[in-house]
């Protein structure tokens, strides 16, 4: 069964949703708050009262007042819309590079999970030598080597997520090649990649919809760094990080062009960790115990085994004894 | 143990070994021309070929790239790094001006992460699910989310309206002046602590409670132990060692979390001249730089793995 702990009796997708918010409150509030910011990102255009890029010289450096509700910026932007804009960016960015990273990272590590032996030894060593960088700096250092520009920031963003999917899903990959089930495919002479596709992938969605989840939230934040840094997308795109990088660049920094970017980054970071934590509690209560510690990387080295011992370390924040 | 210690080593050296392969391919086999970045794009038409080829082998650059991987892990080896192409500084000065002010940044960080963080994570774990529990936890997911940059950036403007504070410009060592010193980096060293210590606050009340329910727990309780003694005394060092490992993990985020921090400060540390020498594609400072960072994460990464086998001989034997 490839999605465990979902009832048996079959429901309709509301009443899952219904069900899964009397579970977990905080995290249906952190799906709605994620749903609504995601929906102001797409309509961004109908949403937003004035354009992002346009300067109004005559109102520099407002307070937020009733015509520019969150202020505006040195040259007259309206910073409430290049909030929303921003939005569009920086999910985008975030969504595309957890994407793409742990998509990537996943297949390689059934790859290296079923087929074992010297495959997965050498690839083991390359994501042990990608996750010594620290995230943000290896982020920056591919975004710039690429060049500064949209895609650049995706595929630095994406690279830097690689390694935890690819270890998570080999341990996946690993403990469901011993399955008397892949065994019997193997018996009946079905090749690797047949196994692969159509035993071993199935048993994975779970343990990647979790990862992906999980890395929503760091992905936004290394955006907003680089942006911050001026190593991200750049200007005049309105990205979260871009705006926290401007509102500094001013003799006075004006708390308004600081508080609000870094308030909706704060938000969709915080709306999309409580989703993750209550969909890893849904679908995945056989991984918890340990599962953070993969996720974040901990534990990487071998002699870490023995502390994920059995049920050690939940450190979901949903466990409640 | 030797043998254990030995084949660890051994793969912290590899890894190593395989950072600095990799910063070099992404730094000089990727398209742009250094040349093109150091003297900037009308510099560059304005020279001729002969003057440009006559740089890039002032610089080192025009040797074969393997000869010059070679010649930069010699470099490595023997502590001269090179000089930055705008400044006349060398590597290594920088390293020993910029270094102290980052390391001290880390290292206070991580005290603040352990004084916050492991009370927390106690008093939630004595008590789970009480008011104050929820507390902490609510606030450990809020100190998750809020990027450290930006609490950094608030911080500094509520000085500066309060208190007019100002970035400090120049660089105060602790042996100069402890006081001045300190004003640099706490600040940057509470941000990034904070966050941390909400990681091991979670970390530690999980573990705290996973071990409280085991039987030689029961055994301390039944044999008359004060609660106190049973938990700190008791419980406590078996939950620790996980801890231990997030802790080094989370070097890694307080290493690179603290780059956009020192930014938001203004901090002269380390981190900040990466990312100028990132902006000005200052190719040589980058790649030392970079290594550096990760050598110094790999490295906690080993001593974590060797005070584990330290504090757990079942990994020792193993």
């Amino acid at each position: 069964m490839p999605e465990p702990a979902i009832a048996s009796v079959h429901r309709s997708i509301l009443g899952e949703l219904v069900a899964f918010a009397r579970r977990n409150t905080l995290s249906a509030v952190g799906g709605i708050v994620g749903f609504l910011i995601i929906l102001m990102a797409l309509t961004a255009p109908w949403v937003a009262p004035q354009d992002p890029l346009k300067t109004h010289f005559r109102h520099m450096n407002k307070e937020p007042d009733a015509q520019f509700w969150f202020g505006t910026d040195q040259v007259g932007r309206d910073t409430l819309s290049r909030v929303i804009y921003g939005a569009r960016t920086s999910l985008f960015v975030a969504f595309s590079a957890v994407l793409l990273g742990t998509t990537v990272g996943s297949l390689w590590g059934v790859a290296c999970g079923y087929l074992g032996g010297r495959f997965d030894l050498a690839s083991q060593r390359v994501m042990e030598i990608l996750q010594a960088f620290p995230d943000l700096i290896l982020a920056m250092a591919i975004s710039v080597a690429i060049g500064t520009g949209l895609p650049a920031v995706i595929i630095a963003i994406a690279i830097t997520r690689i390694p935890f999917g690819g270890r998570v899903i080999r341990s996946v990959a690993i403990s469901v090649r011993e399955m008397s089930y892949v065994e019997a495919g193997r018996a009946s002479g079905a090749s690797a990649f047949r196994i692969m596709r159509l035993h071993v992938l199935p048993q994975c969605v779970a343990p990647y919809l979790v990862l992906a989840t999980t890395h929503l939230g760091v992905a936004i934040v290394i955006e907003a760094a680089l942006g911050f840094l001026g190593v991200g997308v750049p200007p005049p795109t309105p990205t979260w990080g871009n705006m926290l990088a401007d509102s500094i660049t001013g003799l006075v920094p004006r708390w308004w062009l600081v508080l609000f970017p870094g308030l909706a980054i704060t938000i969709t970071v915080l709306a999309f960790n409580l989703l993750g934590d209550g969909i890893r509690d849904t679908l995945d209560p056989r991984l918890s115990p340990g599962f953070l510690r993969l996720v974040t990387g901990a534990g990487r080295s071998a002699p870490a085994a023995p502390a994920a011992a059995p049920g050690l370390a939940t450190a979901r924040p949903g466990a409640s004894s | 143990m030797h043998k254990y210690l030995a084949r660890r080593a051994l793969f912290a050296l590899g890894t190593i070994f395989g950072v600095s392969l990799i910063i070099f391919v992404v730094l000089r086999i990727l398209p742009g021309d250094p040349l093109v970045a150091i003297l900037g794009v009308e510099g560059h038409a304005k020279m001729t070929p002969a003057d440009r080829a006559h740089i890039m082998h002032d610089l080192g650059l025009s040797d074969p790239l393997p000869v010059q991987y070679v010649r930069w892990l010699g470099d490595i080896a023997t502590g001269r790094l090179g000089k930055s192409f705008f400044r006349g500084d060398t590597v290594a000065q920088l390293i020993l001006h910029r270094g102290p002010i980052s390391a001290e940044i880390a290292l206070l960080a991580l005290f603040v992460s352990w004084l916050v963080g492991l009370p927390v994570g106690i008093v939630s774990a004595v008590k789970p699910n009480s008011m104050s529990d929820n507390v902490a936890r609510s606030l450990a997911i809020l100190f998750i989310a809020i990027p450290g940059f930006w609490l950094g950036m608030l911080i500094v403007l509520a000085l500066l309206f309060w208190f007019g504070y100002k970035a400090p410009i120049i660089i105060v060592h602790f042996w100069e002046s402890p006081w001045q010193n300190l004003q640099i980096v706490i600040g940057p060293a509470i941000v990034l602590g904070l966050a941390q210590g909400a990681y091991i606050a979670r970390m530690s009340r999980s573990c705290l409670l996973e071990v409280i329910r085991e039987d030689y727990v029961r055994t301390a309780r039944a044999k008359g132990a004060q609660e106190r003694s049973v938990v700190l005394g008791h419980a406590l060092p078996n939950a620790l060692l996980p801890v231990i490992t997030i802790s080094g993990v989370l070097l890694g985020f307080v290493l690179g979390g603290s780059v956009a921090v020192e930014q938001a400060f203004g901090v002269p540390g380390l981190g900040r001249s990466l990312v100028t020498a990132l902006i000005e594609r200052d190719i040589i400072v980058v790649q030392n730089l970079v290594l550096l960072y990760a050598m110094i994460f790999v490295l906690v990464n080993f001593v974590v793995d060797l005070s584990y086998a330290w504090l757990d001989p079942r990994i020792r034997y193993a």
